[in-house]
């Protein structure tokens, strides 16, 4: 696509600037937790610096064993007599990196030049296509159309701005919240629908809920309600595209509350151990169902606990889509290229219910919602960059939403129309080939099925 | 330490990260100390069981598993009022208890249940009607499948038996045993997967303890082999129907 990294690059290019680190420099730095490449002759003193600026293993041999170092974890470790702990907290928060106000202006108007007018453009028509898809698909399942559904409403610019950034060979392991990534990949509404549907062109022949979507073709994982169990599996085929020196990353998404589970523990460990190239995008929106972060963790968020993994990371302004381009496009490169994890924390706001199985009115305000709705919404923020560069207009916008409604109710009425996937398929796919057993209970199935004709839907073929 | 933790997981198809805790901990804590120390009664309670669209992840019954484990009780409750009862049954049971509480009956189910506390003794099995020609044994939501289909029976002039086990285990052979000496029949049913289920334990004991007794083998009505289904759900299910086709084959047998 040509694009050129904004100046604003995260402080790893190595091929950019590489200050001096002097002593104080360094005890400054590391206290504001921003770290710069040192140079090797402060390496003995610095050990921390050191072990950030390359992916090389120390060789743990100390020369001289009068020197009383202790190696052993491939790292220098000096001894103190001043009594030490680690503070609990920093002073200041890990900084939130963005490129857009709140109101859609360039934070550095000279960085315009390295926008590509016609991504922005096309970024901010999946956005508006993901709004309104979920609107109405949320109501659908109010009127009883489809079972149940999860919206991604505030968190349009996480979903669109990363999947920007990937490439079409990189291979997501997704949460729930996050159709937008397999949208921008294209992913059709009517595939969606399908899906919600459990229809005969469902691609997962009727078996799970709905948003449970996947697509092999579009290197997008099919998606299981566990939590964060998707995190290890990320982490183990980034290291099979390590071992096959493929040109691609694998992409990991989950919320706040997966960082509680074992398996996102397991997961970073593995990754920074390993040397895999994968990516980890939390979507820190404030909400796991109704556990807000202030109960969910006592770190500052989650940015944080990458350093604790020896996993280089970031937080970025999840509900601004240009901030959220940029980061995963260098988090990409670096962990593509010298094969690193990278962890970024995306901050943003769930604006609907965890779920249509959720009222979020009972447990947090009604206002704090309507805030971030109408406040802080990612997508008009990116529509008002846009529209102040005469790059979109009202016209553009009332024409894209009037079409994308007449799309999803063609859409929908389609996916409703369609008969579900053939009884065959409760007994196929269990196994790569159908065992005995489940032979035997298929052709009980079609007895009793056979016999009681009204125990059983009657969209549903019996082939 | 004087407290009784009461932990609650949220769906039993994501109780799995605690299997370990489970398994390896609560349940070997007093014997492996040489009754030093015990779990001070934990009680984990959890929703299990279909409910209509759960599909895989909202719908499991993984009881079969955790009755795998010495040193643990399973309880399941059919109602509310069993729900209130064998729970606080469970809470002051000095032993770990997974209690799976069926979530198709939280909207469901409508009882007058006495205000004041009571218990519901654990290891002991209800007999809910009475019969003379198959016994049916099965728990929590599963049970008013069975009613259903006893009542049908009985109007096919077919005399059932119901029981509801409560608990899995340790479970009440000596209920379940002697109303197989008197009917001669056994059918079991549960939603969770037949193969390995449950049923599989009660069917092998009673077979063993009552072989000269009976008259069919046993029966075992279950959901299917498969990961549980969203769009062919009616399928997977142990439906009234297949009970009663079961219960009708078991007395032609």
């Amino acid at each position: 696509m040509g694009w050129r990294l904004p100046l604003r690059t995260a402080l790893w290019t190595l091929r950019g600037k590489q200050p001096k680190a002097t002593a104080d420099m360094v005890r400054e730095l590391s206290h504001r937790r921003e770290v710069y490449s040192a140079v090797p002759c402060h390496l003995h003193i610095f050990p921390i610096l050191k072990r950030l600026q390359s992916s090389e293993p120390e060789r743990a041999c100390s020369q001289n064993m009068d020197e009383e170092m202790n190696d052993f974890m491939g790292r220098k470790v000096s001894y103190s007599s001043q009594m030490c702990f680690i503070p609990e907290e920093s002073t200041n928060s890990v900084p939130c990196y963005r490129l857009l106000s709140t109101h859609g202006d360039l934070l550095d108007p000279s960085s315009i030049n390295e926008l590509d007018k016609e991504l922005c453009i096309e970024m901010y028509r999946k956005m508006v296509t993901l709004q309104v898809m979920d609107t109405i698909f949320y109501d659908a399942q109010r009127q009883g159309r489809i079972s149940f559904y999860v919206t991604t409403i505030g968190e349009e610019a996480i979903n669109i701005g990363s999947a920007a950034a990937l490439n079409a060979t990189d291979v997501v392991f997704s949460q729930y919240r996050e159709p937008g990534v397999l949208m921008w990949r294209g992913f059709t509404l009517q595939q969606f629908a399908n899906q919600c549907y459990g229809n005969e062109y469902d691609l997962g022949k009727g078996r799970q809920m709905p948003v449970h979507y996947g697509s092999n073709e579009l290197n997008y994982l099919t998606v299981s309600s566990p939590i964060a169990t998707q995190v290890p599996q990320a982490v183990g085929a980034a290291y099979g595209l390590k071992m096959d020196k493929k040109d691609a990353c694998a992409v990991t998404y989950f919320g706040d509350g997966g960082t509680s589970e074992g398996d996102f523990h397991a997961g970073m460990n593995f990754a920074a151990v390993l040397g895999a190239p994968v990516l980890f995008i939390c979507r820190n929106n404030g909400w796991a169902i109704s556990t807000p972060t202030s109960e969910q963790f006592r770190s500052d968020g989650v940015a944080i606990k990458g350093q604790a993994y020896g996993v280089r990371s970031i937080r970025v302004d999840g509900n601004d889509a240009l901030a959220v381009y940029f980061a995963v496009k260098n988090a990409r490169k670096m962990a593509v290229e010298e094969f690193r994890p990278i962890l970024i924390e995306a901050l943003t706001y769930r604006v609907g219910h965890h779920s249509t199985s959720d009222d979020s009115s009972k447990y947090r305000s009604v206002d704090e919602i309507e805030y971030w709705r109408t406040r802080r919404d990612p997508v008009a923020r990116l529509r008002m960059f846009l529209q102040s560069n005469r790059w979109w207009d009202d016209e553009n916008e009332d024409l894209l939403r009037q079409d994308l409604r007449t799309q999803m109710m063609s859409v929908l009425h389609n996916a409703e129309s369609k008969k579900k996937p053939g009884l065959s398929n409760l007994f196929e796919d269990v196994y790569d080939v159908i065992p005995q057993n489940l032979k035997e209970q298929e052709q009980e199935t079609q007895a009793i099925v056979g016999k009681y004709p009204k125990d059983y839907p009657s969209d549903v073929p019996l082939d | 330490m004087g407290n009784i933790a009461i932990a609650e997981i949220q769906f039993a198809d994501y109780i799995y990260p605690a299997f370990d805790q489970i398994v390896n901990e609560a349940a070997k804590f007093r014997y492996r100390s040489g009754n030093q120390f015990n779990c001070g009664g934990l009680t984990i309670r959890t929703p299990y069981g279909a409910v209509g669209h759960g599909g895989h992840y909202h719908s499991q019954s993984p009881e079969a598993f955790f009755c795998h484990v010495p040193g643990i009780k399973v309880v399941i409750p059919r109602g509310p009022s069993q729900a209130k009862g064998l729970l606080l049954a469970s809470i002051w049971d000095p032993n770990p208890v997974v209690f799976f509480e069926p979530k198709w009956l939280y909207r469901q189910a409508v009882e007058n249940v006495p205000e004041d506390d009571y218990i519901l003794p654990l290891s002991q099995a209800e007999v809910i009607c009475t019969g003379t020609d198959l016994t049916v044994v099965g728990w929590g939501a599963q049970m008013a499948i069975l009613h259903q289909a006893c009542s049908e029976g009985r109007q096919a002039g077919i005399s059932c038996e119901l029981i509801d086990l409560q608990t899995l285990i340790p479970w009440d052979k000596e209920t379940i045993e002697a109303s197989v000496k008197k009917t001669g029949r056994l059918l079991v049913s549960h939603e969770a997967p037949i193969t390995g289920g449950f049923g599989a334990e009660i069917a092998a004991s009673i077979a063993e303890r009552c072989f000269l007794h009976l008259e069919a083998p046993v029966s075992r009505v279950c959901g299917l082999d498969t990961p549980f289904p969203l769009v062919f759900e009616p399928y997977y299910m142990p439906t009234k129907n297949k009970v009663l086709e079961a219960i009708k084959a078991s007395v032609r047998f």
